[in-house]
């Protein structure tokens, strides 16, 4: 572990480490979606949204997941609620298969892992007083009504909307940081173990989202959380992460500790995607943009790397050979040619490792 | 100020009136833009600065009421008639948005929309429109520009689509474009290229721009000069690296302080507590005091008037104009530097 910044914790990372065995594990998680042509067309067209995604999350941790639309991140976050059905691949929600014979049932999955939304107005219903919204889940899973309701005033208080102010009033009376707090204090009725986090702050203004940011992290604490935390905003992501992980047109193409991802991408999508950030800085703003017009279609994806279309490096292997995701040092792993001894790329080292 | 100012804007009020009441959307609101200069009105949803950009326009519904003076590249926008705010608008003064799907027309190719808008307002021949319409496609730096021509809005993808939105503005040549958040909705690889784009296009043509945004960082981009607005009015106005560098009003401040950035990693944010003030109501005094922690019995009295803080820096908080507060300067933090970046660093021009 050698995480630039937070030398300090080295002790403490190598506990966490110790301790964190998985509590899910993805592997070769697909989905692909077939477009429906018109009447007379052929609608053989696949959009390759999710394709052969592996990851582990870790108990405690916080796992971004960034890249541009089309990346499939949300279609990755649906998969593991099983809000949509995944064509292939497996995951194991600590130790349990889930949706397979002798597993975790869906309705058992629910219980340990929830999810928010963007849309903070659509995820509600708009003719139940928010107090309902919340105690429905834990009615629908036995709970009585009156301690479900009890339970829902304390989870208002927990994401601090004062119950007696806000328990009877409807989705439409309250402002858009208001009702993202209704949305995680759902997400949170159930007493779940992974709350996933989908663009859930990205329409909040600067300054309701800072206060959202702060109260993540108290409950996080709190109630003993791991999130996976899906965004655009890439400062966001690095704030709230422990872990990274960047996504390209349905694949994983870097993932590591947020320090190593953001100081020393080594893919050269992570690198662009960081480049491509507005500067802060009056004095040092961007002079060149790192890519070129827009991601590609996701429904014919290029063949080999399919970030080989932009890259300013790619060669004859990038096209014929997929990448493998890869581990290096430093818990990185990453799908490049370049960054693999004998890969056949002309900046990766010749001679292949002994 | 020698240059005539391209735009000026003098004591801009709106006020939508209706039947729950009448939200006062601006409330005083002067400012100069110069040509081939670029300012920045910086604010969150509801701070009016959408409205201030359709207001010098006059693009708002009937039941908007205009108060105070807007001339526009020569033009008393007040004076106006239809037929004359039909002239301005699209010729010497072009709007840009955010949804460029909405801004274009899904039944006309990109050409036959940008030549239209030239014959229209120029009066030349659709063949001489179309050659010129070739041209603004090239100089928006759109692929196989000829081909582009003939497509319809949805076969291009976001980017290009937006590109096409500005090679449309810009068909007539205009003094002064307004852009009203013309980023916010593309992803950041595509959104760098506009700024690009359109920074080195408003210096070609030495364009006037008004670019409306809710993104710190893009401002920064942009930007000559930064608005900062609450609340309808501009709270802070000064040139970009004095604004961000050294803010001079607590809602500044607070907004840079809130605003994730690269260093705040482990950090608690300081979030700017409560929520802005409902427009229907809005306090008597200064409209940020409520949420202020520097505010006082003074700032409770009178909306706080307009002070220069420095020369071409102006300020609406009391207590930074008398010198009593010292604001938290941002910590901008650190750029991630990849082992191939290519940004490198130096000053602008």
């Amino acid at each position: 572990m050698n995480e630039a910044g937070r030398g300090s914790d080295g002790a403490d990372a190598v506990a966490r480490e110790a301790a964190s065995a998985p509590l899910l594990a993805v592997e070769n998680l697909t989905k692909h979606f077939s477009v429906k042509g018109s009447l007379l067309s052929r609608s053989n067209a696949v959009v390759q949204a999710v394709d052969d995604v592996s990851f582990l999350v870790r108990r405690g941790e916080t796992l971004g997941i960034v890249g541009e639309s089309g990346c499939g991140k949300s279609t990755t976050a649906r998969l593991l609620m099983h809000l949509i059905a995944r064509d292939s691949g497996r995951i194991r929600f600590a130790g349990r298969p889930v949706g397979a014979a002798h597993g975790l049932s869906r309705r058992d999955l629910h219980r340990q892992m929830q999810m928010v939304f963007q849309d903070s107005y659509a995820s509600l219903n708009p003719r139940l007083p928010v107090a309902m919204s919340i105690a429905f889940g834990p009615f629908v899973h036995g709970l009585a009504k009156s301690a479900a309701l009890q339970r829902a005033r304390q989870l208002l208080e927990a994401v601090g909307l004062d119950p007696l102010l806000f328990a009877n009033r409807y989705p439409h009376e309250l402002s858009g940081g208001q009702r993202q707090r209704i949305n995680i204090a759902r997400a949170l009725a159930l007493e779940p173990r992974i709350v996933i986090l989908d663009e859930a702050v990205s329409a909040l203004d600067k300054s309701v989202e800072a206060q959202v940011l702060n109260l993540l992290a108290d409950l996080k604490t709190h109630f003993d959380l791991t999130y996976i935390f899906i965004s655009h905003d890439l400062n966001v992501v690095r704030y709230i992460s422990d872990r990274v992980m960047v996504m390209y047109l349905g694949k994983v193409v870097e993932i590591g500790p947020v320090h190593q991802i953001y100081l020393h991408p080594q893919h050269p999508y992570t690198q662009a995607l960081l480049t491509a950030m507005p500067s802060m800085d009056p004095g040092r703003r961007t002079l060149r943009a790192p890519l070129s017009g827009d991601p590609p279609n996701p429904i014919s994806p290029p063949s080999g790397c399919r970030f080989r279309t932009r890259c300013p490096f790619a060669e004859k292997v990038c096209e014929a050979v997929p990448p493998q995701l890869l581990a290096l040092q430093n818990s990185v792993a990453v799908a490049c040619h370049m960054r693999f001894p004998g890969s056949g790329h002309s900046r990766a080292d010749k001679t292949v490792p002994h | 100020m020698q240059q005539e100012q391209v735009v000026s804007v003098d004591d801009l009020k709106v006020r939508f009136v209706g039947r729950e009441g009448t939200v006062a959307a601006v409330n005083g609101v002067s400012f100069g833009v110069g040509a081939g200069k670029v300012l920045a009105i910086l604010g969150e949803s509801g701070s009016g600065k959408s409205v201030t950009l359709r207001a010098l326009l006059r693009l708002l519904p009937a039941r908007a009421r205009i108060e105070g003076r807007i001339r526009l590249a020569g033009h008393d926008m007040a004076a106006l008639d239809e037929a004359g705010l039909r002239q301005v608008r699209g010729g010497k003064v072009a709007m840009i948005f955010q949804e460029p799907m909405i801004a274009l027309d899904p039944v006309f190719t990109i050409g036959v929309q940008i030549a239209e808008t030239i014959v229209r307002h120029e009066g030349v021949s659709y063949q001489v429109a179309t050659r010129r319409a070739l041209e603004l496609l090239e100089m928006v730096q759109i692929p196989s520009a000829a081909r582009r021509l003939k497509s319809y809005p949805h076969e291009l993808s976001g980017g290009m689509r937006q590109r096409a939105m500005i090679a449309l503005a810009l068909s007539c040549r205009p003094a002064l474009l307004l852009a009203d958040e013309p980023t916010t909705a593309l992803d950041v690889t595509v959104q760098i290229q506009i700024i690009l784009l359109l920074r080195q296009l408003q210096r070609d043509l030495d364009m006037a721009v008004i670019f409306v945004t809710h993104d710190v960082g893009v401002a920064v981009e942009v930007a000559d000069e930064i608005a900062v607005m609450y609340a309808g009015r501009f709270v802070e106005l000064g040139p970009t690296e004095t604004v961000i560098g050294s803010p001079a009003h607590p809602y500044t401040a607070a907004l840079l302080t809130s605003t994730v950035l690269g260093s705040a990693f482990g950090k608690r944010l300081e979030a700017i507590p409560g929520m802005p003030p409902d427009l229907r109501a809005l306090p008597q005094g200064c409209s940020f005091e409520p949420r202020c922690r520097f505010g006082d019995e003074r700032c409770r009295g009178a909306v706080p008037p307009a002070f220069a803080h420095a020369p071409a820096h102006m300020t609406r908080c009391l207590r930074v104009a008398a010198g009593e507060i010292a604001l938290p300067r941002p910590n901008l933090g650190e750029r991630s530097v990849g082992p191939s970046s290519q940004n490198s660093g130096g000053g602008q021009r």
